[in-house]
């Protein structure tokens, strides 16, 4: 064997070393993370916005002085087991495809009396989005560990699905991007967070199935519609209505993406 | 009055471990707000944890602990159907007690 070739080995052999111990070291990195998430989830503090959020759910308030307990998310007046995991889906009384909050706003309205506008209006952290927040945490915690069931059968469901599709690989903004230059492929990753792939059921699932969340960093409980908003924001969109019909499009296509996965709500980030 | 505490507690070989979630915003007295002035110090800096009314720990806290501090610890002793009780104290004067049973 003549030097030339011995020293391209040797190349070959301490480039394969070096790429051995960068891939190791991706995996230490990524079972760091999961085992900070798993310590975090003994106590995770979404569980005082869910008390939070049971109290709103119980408690009289608004020009009728009626609870919210009478509301029906899908599954019969006052039936909060499971129902997010059902969620988006077609309600013939509002003759609308309604996620979570929207769906909390027609309560709101019919039941309590109460104008839903200061609530679209706020900001996320202004007490009328943190009584949304309270509510989406505790109305999803009540669906932990169930399977995830969107199923679009109406054909307002159907078409709230193919608008969410189209939504999710509609580049715009000035730097065109898309949801699906994030999330529409497999195996990316921001820094050291990974990027669900949302077309496919596995990516839908861990997208779909942590939200609402906790994120450690800021002390925040978001909802879903909080974080599509962010979405939106770091794509340099416009900014979305709440529970607006683009919102709810989007959750619709995550939603039944991740059909048949189990709901890990609520969930926590970083 | 504070919003509610989620308290856990299980008996296991003769030592009870308790965890504690408390809601609080634990402000340090240092962060400034959008226009510059001080936000006013706001923690928790009395916890006193009881079992079937006799006290098990006291602590003092600083403004050190992060917002909605977890506290777990364990204490020998107790039994099933024990009933646990955890008071915070905070520097504003505001205070919340809440209870849980030990399983």
């Amino acid at each position: 064997m003549d030097r030339a070739s011995v020293g391209i080995m040797a190349f070959l052999a301490v480039s394969a070393a070096a790429a051995t111990a960068a891939y190791a070291q991706k995996d230490a990195a990524q079972e760091g993370i999961e085992a900070y998430r798993e310590a975090l989830q003994d106590g995770n503090p979404a569980e005082l916005y869910e008390a939070s959020g049971e109290e709103l759910w119980k408690t009289p308030g608004g020009p009728k002085a009626a609870s919210l307990e009478r509301c029906d998310l899908g599954l019969g007046p006052g039936v909060v087991r499971g129902a997010y995991a059902l969620l988006p889906r077609y309600f013939a009384d509002t003759d609308r495809v309604q996620d979570l909050e929207s769906r909390l706003l027609t309560c709101m309205q019919t039941l309590q009396g109460k104008d839903p506008k200061p609530y679209v209006e706020a900001s996320f952290t202004a007490p009328p989005k943190e009584e949304m927040n309270a509510l989406a945490a505790y109305i999803s915690g009540q669906s932990r560990d169930a399977p995830i069931a969107a199923t679009p059968r109406h054909p307002k469901e159907q078409a709230m699905y193919e608008l969410g599709k189209r939504m999710f690989n509609y580049q715009g903004g000035p730097y065109d991007f898309s949801c699906a230059t994030c999330h529409g492929q497999e195996g990316t990753r921001i820094r050291l967070q990974d990027l669900p792939y949302i077309p496919g059921a596995k990516g839908a699932a861990a997208g779909w199935g942590s939200w609402p969340a906790y994120r450690v960093s800021s002390g925040q409980m978001w909802s879903m519609q909080w974080r599509l908003n962010d979405c939106f924001r770091q794509q340099r969109f416009p900014e979305p209505v709440y529970t607006s019909d683009a919102t709810i499009a989007l959750s619709m296509y995550m939603a039944v993406n991740a059909s048949g996965a189990t709901m890990k709500t609520p969930g926590i980030k970083r | 009055m504070g919003s509610p505490m989620k308290i856990r507690a299980s008996v296991k070989e003769g030592v009870t471990e308790i965890k504690v979630l408390m809601g609080h915003e634990m402000e340090t007295g240092q962060r400034k707000d959008a226009n510059g002035a001080v936000i006013p110090a706001w923690f928790i800096n009395e916890v006193t944890a009881k079992l079937d009314g006799k006290t098990v720990m006291q602590a003092q806290w600083g403004p050190s602990i992060s917002k909605n501090p977890y506290l777990a610890f364990k204490v020998k002793g107790g039994k099933a159907g024990d009933k646990v009780s955890v008071t915070w104290v905070d520097n504003k004067g505001d205070t919340r007690t809440d209870e849980a049973t030990v399983t």
